[in-house]
């Protein structure tokens, strides 16, 4: 018995695991002795929660983007954190001419709304053109050269805003009544109203996302070509435009996203494009590439595990400076997804029954 | 007038020529079969039919009008709809999904609804199962489902590509008697099939291919009656 259990184990698989214990028993002990020194309070958890779902829905937001483009052409946009940045910072000019003419200070939610609207549709018709002009001439190349060109573009969109635009900080007009604390009734703590506005547009917009994937003729059949397009072609599907769509989708969701992160960080840049984007593709990946629960499930927990895990762990470790290690904690964990479940959380379980 | 005739059709995957002047044709009513060997170029027909492949040479024409240039999807609105090779139903969408999916282009709603019923009452297996994916029915159920899922289309031609593939024999005598049952009700079928003695016996007509071309053509009749079919694709000695 016991023999047959080792011949299956390589090696490597040995060798990995423990890595996985070693990590495990390092975060373990880091949440341990940063509870056990009570340096935090309660309200300092609630915050730092409350700010990773903030952050974690803009990252769905962006992830789903990744994920349907992944679903149907099966294919990685890199040059979506391109579409993300393009939309806020058109935006930004918008916003700009808004508050010089006075509307935005009279009239700030009607504003964002149009600064908004301009976003996602500037967004979504990068998006657009990107499929238009890059990759369907490649519909049927190799897999890798889609890939490639998605780099190439993402760098083209990028220098393309930095030679229009310049590569300096561009920072958005300030909403007045968006500025300190709605208090939770009852208690010493809040919530920042930058934070409360950013969840509850993203949630709205993940729900509509999700009720137009599975209840609508049109989601129906974005799963039915991203499972089988001749079959989906048989049906009098025009897959074409269902991958249009797709990036209509895909990129409205993105300049949505853009403009909450504006909202929460305040500014634009030509490279912002570069962090959230791929933090936002491993949160797809997190939650099993092509798989819409997934791609926000994976988000939230990436946004949450970000904003406690310098506290929570690095913290108790003994590390300085722990908020500089914060971006890496995404890359950790793409990596150690990778090995350990490359499916992701909820990939393709359904696929294995299929057989 | 015939309902759909290829004449000379010539069809292309790079430099393999699957097809080398096909000419067949299908009235109004009819069940015809196509048999032949694996690799003969049945289900590249087909597709050619469909549209999923476009003939470098040669004509679709559906009650006179040439649709050898339409995409697929243009294709099932005239009225031509394909159980495909391999069932290929929608795994993650659910049965009654599925249905749906096959009535894409229609947007009558009553209609959709009475062909649902239909379907149902052809195949109460897949009632019971609505709201079951796709992907955990069974094979015969899938075949089924992918066969209903053509029918909620209401094409004037339904084209069947190995209906009987991986079924246990009683299932398959159950499909073909539900084909009669649909063909009666006044859909034209045009049915490829491996098992050539079950084709024939629903048939009407049949072609015989042979690596691309037609090798014979004649009432069903004559085939179960021929000598090299009866030999080759009946297994005979
Ligand atoms: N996508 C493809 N690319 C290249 N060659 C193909 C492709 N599809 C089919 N062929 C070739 O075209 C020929 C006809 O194939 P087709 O699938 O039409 O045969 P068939 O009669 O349906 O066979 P079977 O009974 O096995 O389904 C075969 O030689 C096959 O190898
Ligand atoms: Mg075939």
């Amino acid at each position: 018995m016991l023999r047959r259990l080792l011949r299956r184990v390589s090696g490597t698989t040995v060798f990995m695991w423990l890595i996985g214990i070693a990590m495990l028993v390092v975060v373990v002990w880091g949440v341990y002795a940063t509870l056990s020194s009570g340096r935090y309070k309660a309200s300092d958890w609630i915050d730092l929660t409350v700010y990773g779902i903030a952050q974690g829905s803009v990252y769905a937001l962006i992830a789903l983007g990744y994920t349907l483009v992944y679903g149907i052409l099966r294919m990685i946009n890199f040059a979506h954190s391109e579409v993300f940045m393009s939309g806020p910072f058109i935006g930004y000019f918008v916003a700009m001419a808004l508050s010089q003419s006075g509307f935005f200070n009279r009239q700030p939610f009607v504003s964002l709304i149009i600064v908004l609207l301009v976003a996602m549709t500037v967004s979504t018709t990068i998006a657009v053109l990107l499929e238009r002009i890059a990759y369907r001439p490649l519909r049927r190349a190799p897999r890798l050269v889609p890939l490639i060109t998605a780099i190439g573009a993402s760098y083209f969109l990028q220098y393309t805003f930095l030679g229009l635009f310049g590569s300096g900080i561009k920072g958005y007009p300030e909403v007045a009544q968006l500025k300190g604390y709605w208090p939770f009734p009852g208690t010493s703590s809040g919530i920042l109203r930058t934070q409360a506005v950013v969840i509850v547009s993203a949630f709205v917009m993940l729900a509509i996302l999700y009720v137009f994937v599975q209840r609508t003729k049109t989601g129906k059949a974005m799963q039915a070509v991203s499972e089988d397009k001749d079959a989906a072609a048989l049906m009098g599907i025009d897959v074409d435009r269902i991958i249009v769509i797709t990036f209509v989708v895909g990129g409205a969701l993105a300049g949505a996203a853009g403009v909450l992160y504006a909202l929460l960080f305040k500014q634009v840049k030509f490279d912002m494009g570069f962090l959230p984007g791929i933090k936002a593709f491993t949160a797809a990946v997190l939650g099993g590439i092509g798989n819409v629960n997934g791609a926000m499930l994976g988000s939230l927990f990436l946004g949450i595990s970000e904003s406690l895990f310098p506290n929570l762990v690095l913290d108790g470790l003994g590390l300085p400076a722990p908020y500089q290690l914060k971006d890496a904690l995404a890359f950790i964990m793409l990596v150690a997804v990778l090995i350990f479940r490359p499916t992701g959380i909820l990939g393709e379980r359904l696929a294995v029954k299929k057989a | 007038m015939a309902l759909l005739e290829l004449q000379d059709i010539h069809t292309y995957y790079g430099a393999i020529h699957a097809l080398k002047g096909i000419s067949i044709h299908v009235d109004e009513g009819e069940i015809v079969t196509l048999i032949g060997a694996n690799g003969a170029g049945k289900s590249t027909t087909l597709n050619t039919i469909c549209g999923l492949q476009h003939p470098r040479s040669g004509s679709v024409t559906l009650k006179g009008e040439s649709i050898q240039h339409l995409p697929a999807h243009e294709i099932v609105t005239r009225g031509v709809a394909q159980a495909p090779e391999g069932r290929r139903v929608f795994g993650r969408l659910n049965v009654t999904e599925n249905l749906e999916m096959g009535a894409f282009v229609r947007v009558d709603k009553d209609g959709i609804k009475r062909d649902m019923e239909r379907v149902f009452t052809l195949f109460p297996r897949l009632k019971e199962r609505a709201k079951q994916v796709a992907g955990t029915l069974s094979g015969g159920e899938q075949q089924m489902l992918a066969i209903g899922r053509a029918l909620m289309a209401s094409p004037r031609l339904l084209l069947l590509d190995e209906p009987s593939m991986g079924l246990a024999p009683i299932l398959v005598e159950a499909i073909f008697d539900t084909i009669t049952e649909i063909n009666a009700q006044g859909t034209t079928v045009l049915l490829v099939e491996q098992n050539a003695l079950i084709a024939l016996s629903v048939a009407s007509r049949g072609y015989v291919m042979e690596t691309g071309s037609i090798r014979l053509a004649d009432t069903a009749e004559a085939l179960r009656n021929n000598e090299m079919v009866r030999r080759v694709y009946l297994g005979e000695t």
